[in-house]
């Protein structure tokens, strides 16, 4: 029989219960301010390109998610979409890209050949971007169809979301005295 | 179609050239010594009955386990006579290196290049001998037989993701 101590709640002060309050207020809208204002950064390197522009015109319009903004500079840019095969001579590029993008960033694997190398396993290709940088989406196809790479979006828009955002994520070092 | 061609270049080298089995694509074929390819090449090209302007595609043969084990194989196109006519040229493993063809079709460049890549045939005279499609930190030449069909060479250190349906990470690469 547990006592009533071990079904309360750690104790709070009054003071943090309401700073955990607003800072779950503001991470919720920080959450989906950023969901539906994601810039990409396409880093299209083979067909699967031609499914992105498909995706990104008017018949699929992935402006509906708020993600219609192509940034071709990474320091613009929140997501990451590597379109097609990535192969080794490209490798340090992509890595490259992805370290100089600001946070908070996200990335897609769009398409097969992204996510595990697809069919090219030979000499040549990268066996799926997450040997390089890390993932949030893999989207399967060769290539996805439209509906499916919007289908990925909306399961990053959740994966957004559900994450912890801040106001300032880190204090900047004139602030903090150093 | 280019029967003329193959017997201009057997009566023009009665030495140097020699008839080759015919291929399944129509082409006449014929074998050429490698040492003497740059000037036939010269004639088939400045000759008025022939005129071969270009090289369409030079590549490259890996025929491992035989004698001589590699074979050069040039393309050639006229196309104001619209003739065709394909040269081989044996290589052997002992001696990789091929007179380049630069000086007569400027087009050859890349081909040559990307024959010296994939195949590790040097060809002495080209004007700017690098690889083509793989990087310099590159070892080994891809294509040839007993090249590992999965030999990567990562250029930079990848990440560890577990094994799920992937198959074999970078540890036990072969």
């Amino acid at each position: 029989m547990p006592s009533e101590i071990d079904i309360v709640p750690a104790v709070t002060t009054r003071r943090e219960e309401a700073q955990g309050f607003f800072e779950g207020l503001v991470s919720k809208s920080l959450g989906w301010a950023r969901k539906n204002s994601l810039w990409q950064y396409p880093f299209v390197t083979a067909c699967c390109g031609m499914e992105y522009m498909s995706v990104a015109s008017a018949r699929y319009d992935i402006a509906r998610f708020g993600a219609e903004v192509p940034r071709f500079s990474p320091r613009q840019a929140d997501l990451l979409l590597v379109v097609g095969t990535i192969n080794c001579k490209q490798g340090p590029v992509l890595k490259r890209i992805y370290e100089q993008m600001a946070e908070p960033k996200w990335v897609i694997a769009f398409g097969v050949c992204a996510s595990s190398g697809g069919f090219y396993d030979n000499y040549a290709t990268v066996q799926g971007i997450d040997r390089l940088v890390p993932v949030d989406v893999y989207i399967p196809g060769c290539p996805p169809r439209p509906e499916q790479v919007l289908d990925g979006l909306i399961l990053l828009q959740k994966k957004v979301q559900a994450q912890q955002h801040k106001l300032i994520d880190r204090v900047p070092a004139l602030a903090a005295g150093k | 179609m280019s029967q003329a061609a193959a017997e201009a270049l057997l009566a023009k080298f009665p030495d140097d050239v020699s008839r080759a089995p015919q291929g399944p694509g129509g082409d006449d074929l014929v074998f050429v010594k490698k040492e003497r390819i740059a000037e036939v090449c010269r004639f088939l090209k400045e000759d008025p009955a022939l005129r071969f302007n270009m090289a369409p595609y030079v590549t490259a043969v890996d025929y491992l386990g035989q004698e001589p084990r590699f074979e050069v194989v040039y393309n050639l196109y006229s196309s104001s006579l619209n003739h065709r006519l394909r040269l081989r040229v044996k290589v052997p493993e002992s001696d990789l290196t091929v007179p380049t063809v630069c000086g007569v079709w400027r087009g050859a460049d890349w081909f040559e290049r990307y024959c010296y890549d994939m195949y590790g045939i040097t060809f002495p005279g080209h004007p700017d001998h690098r690889r083509l499609f793989m990087y310099d930190e590159f070892v080994g030449h891809p294509l040839r037989k007993d090249y590992p069909l999965r030999g990567r060479q990562p250029l930079t250190s990848e990440r560890d993701v577990p094994e799920l349906l992937r198959g074999p990470g970078p540890e036990s690469r072969d």
